[in-house]
């Protein structure tokens, strides 16, 4: 218990402590990484809940996918980040008032919402999938996932898949000045169309035919 | 605070958690309003702070429901993250820049 309690408070203050780095961090590439650390130790988190396919999901998709993919977009692009940090901080030195202000609400407002969770009389009973004890989490998730929410496990797929090719086609561009190998235009070459046939008399190049 | 705070960990400290990364999401998005690329992971924070007290909810009440949910959430999350990445990437290539300021040409 005291182990478990340990490892809480480590992973949610380095959690935590990533999070606010990510946002004030000047180099993006130093937000991506320290994304990556405050999703890693959610991830210890989902592990202490007992939650541990999301666990290994999380690492999975967000560590190995996701923020890969913001480290390859922030590298690529060829962006002036001075340029946009400069602005933040020097022209609008409210900003950061405006923002703790808005902080101030949204915590005053989840603890109003949470309090009145908390002081229920009773939990609101869900009548979903009870957690049974003998099965193992993965096991319990594959059990209800392809079967109770098959449908929407379905949709979701479908959600990739338009994500899949919404990216191709917003990022597939094809440069005038690279050859590539067109099928179609191969298969309709004919023998008219590609050859001729010269008569060269000697001592003269084709030119001079 | 009593020991018995450090010591015992309830429902309670994982929403305070989630509410304090939610937070830092909105405060991100404020504070880095130029750089869209930052608001985009403020954005992956709070869906992460969401994920969190789903879980949480779900393992304290026993019900599976909620990791499904959580499951699906992140589906969707990886889908965002990937189009507007690649919205981003076509952005820069026609105009030079991802100032959210110059993304002005809808009048919007």
């Amino acid at each position: 218990m005291l182990l478990t309690a340990a490892f809480f408070w480590l992973f949610a203050i380095v959690t935590i402590l990533s999070a606010i780095a990510v946002v004030t961090a000047r180099n993006p590439v130093h937000s991506v990484l320290f994304l990556i650390l405050a999703f890693v130790n959610a991830a210890g988190l989902f592990l202490l809940l007992g939650a541990e396919f999301l666990a290994m999901i999380l690492v999975v998709v967000y560590v190995g996918a996701v923020a890969v993919l913001f480290l390859f977009v922030v590298m690529m692009l060829d962006v002036d980040f001075a340029e946009l940090k400069k602005g933040m901080m020097a022209t609008q030195p409210g900003l950061l008032v405006v923002g703790l202000a808005v902080a101030a609400v949204v915590v005053i407002e989840l603890v109003m919402v949470m309090g009145g969770w908390l002081h229920l009389a009773q939990p609101l009973a869900v009548g979903g999938v009870p957690l049974s004890p003998g099965v193992s989490n993965t096991q319990a998730l594959g059990l209800v996932l392809y079967t109770r929410y098959f449908y929407l496990f379905q949709a979701a797929g479908f959600v990739l898949l338009t994500a899949m090719i919404g990216a191709i086609v917003l990022t597939l561009r094809h440069k005038p000045e690279v050859k590539r190998q067109s099928i179609e235009e191969q298969n309709a070459r004919t023998r008219s169309g590609a050859i001729e046939i010269v008569k060269v008399r000697s001592r003269t190049g084709v030119e001079g035919a | 605070m009593s020991s018995e705070f450090f010591t015992n960990i309830g429902l309670s400290h994982y929403l305070a958690l989630a509410a304090v990364l939610f937070t830092i999401g909105m405060v991100g998005i404020i504070l880095n309003r130029k750089n869209i690329i930052i608001i985009l992971m403020s954005v992956e924070l709070i869906l992460l702070s969401v994920n969190i007290n789903f879980v949480a909810f779900s393992s304290f009440l026993g019900d599976l429901t909620g990791q499904v949910f959580s499951l699906f959430i992140l589906t969707v999350a990886a889908a965002e993250a990937a189009i507007g990445l690649a919205i981003l990437v076509t952005y820069f290539r026609n105009r030079g820049t991802i100032a959210v300021e110059d993304i002005n040409m809808m009048k919007g």
